[in-house]
């Protein structure tokens, strides 16, 4: 399978810390790649690099083959690579309808097209993909007053309806309540097959990533540890040590 | 966006109000012609500090700006600026009906798309700034702009030039001027309520809530910033161009970049009838003015004190100002609430 993404060699230091030294992975395209490692380990610093957050101080990264280390986050989220917040980020003043439309891809909008009004189809999918998540009744309320776990559905569901070919999410189950974790996963893998979005994910929970990921990095102490399938990242030793604190 | 019966009676009454107040209220018309000034600078700050959520202390920059901007084609097309601005008065200009609205209209055309290229340029040396430097930078282009053009003896410095008087009855004159601003303040209103419904709209309310999530969205913020700004000085320009011709006489700390008088009520107004909506700036507008010719009749001697507790109570107390309360009171009203019904019965049915 072709990687969408190739990070090679890349190192990241923020004064005197090194977040990244020398990681380099692939993501294939049109499968889940999931991202571990203990607090600390880098991995919100890489997906920072990789959508174009910061420069990297050394390594390459490629998008479908192009080079984007030295683009920036509005190019690199128009050529269809987006990232969800660990922290989660909507806009909170306009209704969940107002957070999806103005969600739409900006890839080709013209000067002509932002004094426009939306489409019928687009209220339409904004409207289909909230009841995705479960948000249809709310469409109506301000963002900001959902609850922290509805807002993370709709920042989901804002990516979606971006349409792009790629979505790093940052912990999408953290802060959610635990019955509708099973919910969310089922939906992240939907988007998977149904929508055909690849996803690269970043989760501490374990139950949930050897669940959804069909390969998974785990970075430690900034550098890559491990790489394999859930089973054998689950049975690798240094791994396991990683996270209890052996090293 | 379909307009109800009810909108449609709002507006007919505003208009008809409008259209009698300057006869009927005759004796007021000065105070009634600066209301929609007023209204007019409400909404253009609204459209950056409520919708964008950048608050500009600095937009009556490009009041002045096309205050000068005018005066400058005004007086230069019958006469040389510098010489002109030299003699301090001594050349008294007699247009005749035809010259006056020529300048006038061709003034404040050069002195709306001047305004424009101003605040372009301008433009990237603000958006470099966020949250409170944003409005100090701002405030430091009026300031200093104030100061430059008051040491520009080309367009006479500190003593400001002296523009043409309307031609014919200073009553016509007085109406004229009046049904000018409340044109444009109008034409102000209905466009960015135009504009806030479309797709434009909705990316600046995005800049406003999180700017950082709508980059990563991959929103062109900067170009949004830029146009929004750009259209608040374009209609700041034909202000100032008005009313530059309805004072006859121009200079810049007290009439073109008057920041005390003007500059910051811009803000006052649109946080006390509640930023980021509609009618919000324009309720401000109308009370704001209102108060000030009040204490300026009943309370002369203290009105900036009084002015200054209204803008300290505003901004401590009533930040949501009147719309943002109303809408936190009744949510219902403004389409804020949960619905049941599926999109699922919809698509079933369908």
């Amino acid at each position: 399978m072709a990687a969408m993404i190739e990070v090679r060699n890349v190192s990241k230091a923020f004064g005197g810390v090194q977040a990244n030294r020398g990681i380099s992975l692939d993501v294939a395209k049109g499968r889940i790649t999931g991202l571990i490692g203990p607090n600390g380990s880098g991995k919100t610093t890489l997906f920072n690099s990789i959508v174009g957050y910061h420069p990297i101080d050394e390594g390459s990264i490629k998008f479908e083959g192009r080079e984007i280390s030295k683009l920036r986050v509005p190019q690199i989220a128009r050529l269809g690579m987006l990232r969800t917040f660990q922290q989660t980020r909507i806009y909170g003043k306009m209704n969940c309808i107002k957070n999806m439309l103005i969600s739409v891809p900006h890839r080709s909008m013209g000067l002509v097209e932002i004094f426009g009004d939306h489409s019928a189809q687009e209220l339409e999918k904004a409207e289909h993909l909230l009841e995705f998540v479960g948000l249809y009744a709310k469409r109506k309320l301000q963002a900001g007053d959902l609850s922290f776990g509805q807002q993370k559905l709709l920042e989901f569901a804002m990516a979606l309806m971006n349409q792009p070919q790629i979505l790093l999410l940052d912990e999408p189950t953290a802060g959610i309540n635990p019955t509708l974790i099973n919910g969310l996963i089922d939906r992240l893998k939907r988007a998977n097959t149904e929508f055909g979005i690849t996803l690269f994910v970043i989760e501490h929970n374990m139950r949930v990533i050897m669940n959804l990921a069909e390969n998974i990095y785990c970075l430690a102490h900034s550098e890559l540890l491990a790489e394999g399938s859930p089973e054998t990242i689950q049975k690798d030793k240094r791994v396991i040590d990683a996270y209890l604190g052996a090293h | 966006m379909s307009i109800s019966r009810r909108t449609l009676g709002l507006y007919g009454g505003i208009a008809i109000a409008s259209l009698v107040a300057p006869f009927v209220f005759d004796t007021y018309i000065s105070q009634l012609t600066v209301l929609w000034v007023m209204v007019l600078f409400a909404i253009t700050w609204d459209a950056m500090g409520g919708q964008m959520g950048y608050n500009s202390l600095g937009n009556i920059f490009f009041f002045g700006a096309g205050m000068y901007i005018s005066a400058v084609v005004q007086i230069g097309l019958h006469y040389d600026v510098a010489q002109y601005t030299a003699a301090y008065g001594a050349i008294k200009v007699d247009f005749t009906q035809a010259q006056y609205h020529v300048g006038l209209v061709l003034g404040t055309i050069v002195a709306a798309l001047g305004s424009v290229v101003l605040a372009v340029v301008l433009s990237w040396v603000v958006f470099g700034l966020r949250g409170p430097y944003f409005a100090i930078g701002t405030l430091g282009i009026a300031l200093a702009a104030g100061e430059l053009v008051g040491a520009w003896e080309y367009v006479g410095a500190g003593s400001g030039i002296s523009l043409p008087v309307f031609p014919g009855e200073p009553e016509v004159g007085e109406r004229f001027f009046y049904f000018a601003f409340f044109i444009a303040a109008v034409l102000s209103f209905f466009f960015f309520r135009w504009l806030y419904g479309t797709r434009f709209g909705l990316a600046i309310n995005a800049i406003r809530d999180d700017e950082e999530k709508a980059e990563a969205m991959g929103i062109r913020t900067m170009r949004y910033k830029t146009i929004t700004w750009a259209l608040s000085a374009f209609f700041l320009g034909i202000c100032g161009s008005l009313f530059g011709n309805y004072n006859i006489f121009i200079e810049p700390l007290e009439v073109a970049f008057a920041t005390v008088v003007f500059g910051i009520p811009m803000v006052v107004m649109a946080l006390l009838g509640g930023k980021g909506t509609l009618w919000g700036p324009v309720i401000g507008a109308i009370l704001y003015h209102v108060i000030k010719e009040a204490t300026w009749k009943y309370f002369l001697g203290w009105q900036w004190v009084a002015l200054g507790l209204l803008i300290v109570v505003t901004v401590v107390f009533f930040q949501q100002g009147i719309m943002g309360w109303a809408q936190d009171k009744w949510p219902e009203l403004f389409g804020i609430e949960v619905e049941e019904d599926s999109a699922e019965g919809d698509r079933e049915a369908a």
